[in-house]
């Protein structure tokens, strides 16, 4: 078993209005590993995230970084790690360089001029290390963000929806600096709610749906789970019923019939696409259009609670 | 105790207010420049002296308690408030840095402020009237715990504030009546009863009655009660701010 260096126990979280958007939530994190966590919108990413590193008091459970009480111990937890957040909040009147070594300072380090250097030039900032953040673009910001979360050296980073709104340059930046923190032995935990993106990326994932943690597994064997897609066939006449005999493929219609859907796995080695394309044209059921589509997140969310309940 | 984080806030929040100096000293230096004419000159030529005191004279440290008070509380409130307000503040509740430690930070650079301008004001009004400090040592030390206590009262509306009409509310309504009320001007013996008693329960009246018994070795009442009352200011402040920190109260969800 690799070392967990977070391990989340029954947090939940209701807001003071009442609502609750953390329902008893475990969760362990490998040392060194990207973990990502997926959820639509509202599903409770960041709150969880905010919960860990302080921003947001749990109404139950525990939280250990390193061992540490993320409560009791909250300093040497805190010190451990680096936090990305969703929003673009950053001191607008401030210079680049003086906001991360602020950063640094205030996570009890002493300013170390020749790694905020070399974060600074990681992110592509160092030529801007005198601007006023004001004065920078939203991607700019983002990366500020990025280095003012690494100024202290973090063991673990949290990135709280890191692509949103980031053009494509960033983006490929990220994911480079994403691995040679990894290759440092940085643990990465992030959020997302595109499912390509935890496939890019991640070692492991969680998928966060309504406040539950429905599952966690290894991104491989996830991605078997969510390689579902759907054949949509437009029929030249519409079907009162799904023909008889044609059991052996999970068939239904839409659209009044005029539409043939067939759900397949992906990731199996028959999809059986041919023998049912075959068979319906044995039975002279024709068809003038076909289309192919990955089963939606909201799909699979929707799949995933089902099947748990 | 994370002293490179204390320092990091301190610094970030005096390079705040050097980034603003001249609107920071212009304003009260200019405003103290006012009374002075106005007060000092104009009104006071035709005053008694107060306790063998020239009018001009006697209204210097009424004059200085009333911006280091104003400023205190000004300036606590929107180091505090600012953070919240942009939402930079996930940074500081996130960071290893402990609530004292953080009131440190703060309050520190906000009192610090507020000393450097209340030696410049006294600076200023030796410009307009003869000033001698009979007990040096109890004038700083008035200086220092008025600049902390009201810094920290600062601090306590900034983290309470929801937006900044409430803000500027407070001092406008609590803070500049109670220091105008609070003897700057006038000795409270001055006035007729009961506004002599109801003045009592105004802890200004304390704070500038000791500040004036620092300069002209009288004031208003015996400088151990002055003293205790400041004193009293400042461990309530400590202590509304414990509690909110517990809490979390506006601070967190
Ligand atoms: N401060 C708050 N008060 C009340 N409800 C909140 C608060 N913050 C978030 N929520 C609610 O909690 C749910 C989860 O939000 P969030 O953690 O931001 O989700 P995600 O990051 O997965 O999009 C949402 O329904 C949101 O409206
Ligand atoms: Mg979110």
């Amino acid at each position: 078993m690799p070392e967990p260096i977070l391990a989340v126990t029954g947090v939940s979280k209701t807001y003071k209005g009442g609502f609750t958007a953390l329902h008893s939530v475990d969760l362990t994190i490998h040392k060194g590993e990207i973990f990502a966590l997926l959820g639509p919108n509202g599903a409770g990413k960041t709150t969880l995230i905010s919960i860990i590193c302080g921003i947001v008091t749990p109404s139950t459970g525990t939280i250990l970084v390193a061992g540490h009480d993320a409560l009791t111990d909250y300093k040497a937890a805190r010190r451990r790690i680096g936090l990305v957040p969703q929003e673009l909040s950053v001191d607008m009147f401030e210079t680049v360089l003086a906001t991360v070594t602020f950063s640094r300072r205030l996570f009890g380090r002493s300013g170390d001029s020749a790694y905020i250097e070399q974060v600074l030039r990681d992110l592509s900032l160092w030529d801007k290390r005198d601007a006023k953040i004001m004065e920078l673009s939203g991607g700019m910001k983002r990366r500020v963000l990025i280095a003012k979360a690494l100024a202290h050296e973090p063991e673990i980073l949290f990135l709280d929806e890191p692509t949103a709104g980031v053009d494509v340059a960033l983006r490929r930046d990220m994911w480079k600096l994403v691995h040679r923190l990894r290759e440092r032995g940085t643990t990465i935990i992030l959020t997302t709610h595109y499912i390509e993106e935890a496939e890019e990326m991640a070692d492991r994932v969680g998928v966060i749906s309504k406040g539950r943690l429905l599952l966690v597994d290894d991104k491989a064997a996830l991605m078997q789970k969510l390689g579902k897609r759907e054949l949509d066939l437009t029929l030249v006449d519409p079907l009162d019923a799904v023909p008889v005999g044609l059991e052996r493929w999970r068939l239904s219609l839409l659209n009044e019939g005029r539409t043939l859907r067939y759900v397949f796995d992906a990731t199996d080695e028959h999809t059986g696409i041919p023998s049912l394309l075959r068979e319906l044209a044995d039975r002279h059921i024709a068809f003038k259009d076909l289309e192919t589509s990955k089963s939606s997140l909201e799909d699979i969310f929707v799949d995933l609670v089902e099947e748990r309940a | 105790m994370n002293l490179h984080g204390i320092w990091a806030i301190y610094r970030f929040e005096m390079a705040r207010s050097l980034r603003t100096l001249w609107q920071s000293l212009v304003g009260p230096v200019l405003t103290t420049s006012l009374y002075f004419i106005v007060f000092g000159g104009a009104i006071g030529s035709r005053m008694q002296a107060v306790d063998g005191v020239s009018y001009g004279s006697f209204i210097v440290p009424g004059l200085i308690m009333l911006s280091l008070l104003t400023q205190s509380v000004g300036n606590a409130s929107i180091g505090i408030y600012f953070p919240k307000f942009t939402g930079t503040i996930f940074e500081l509740l996130s960071a290893p840095v402990s609530p004292m430690e953080l009131v440190v930070g703060y309050v520190g650079a906000a009192a610090t402020k507020s000393v450097v301008l209340g030696l410049i004001i006294l600076a200023t009004s030796a410009f307009f009237v003869p000033i001698s400090v009979l007990h040096p040592g109890a004038m700083v030390a008035f200086l220092l715990l008025t600049s902390i206590a009201f810094s920290l009262f600062g601090f306590i509306l900034g983290i309470w504030a929801k937006s900044f009409e409430q803000l500027n509310f407070v001092p406008m309504l609590l803070i500049t009546p109670l220091t105008f009320l609070g003897g700057s001007f006038y000795s409270i013996d001055m006035l007729p009863q009961p506004w002599r008693t109801v003045s009592l329960f105004n802890p200004v009246v304390y704070l500038v009655s000791g500040f004036r018994w620092s300069f002209f070795g009288k004031g208003d009442v015996d400088i151990a009660v002055s003293l205790g009352v400041t004193l009293g200011f400042l461990v309530a402040c400590l202590a509304v701010i414990a509690l909110i920190f517990r809490s979390g109260w506006r601070l967190k969800n």
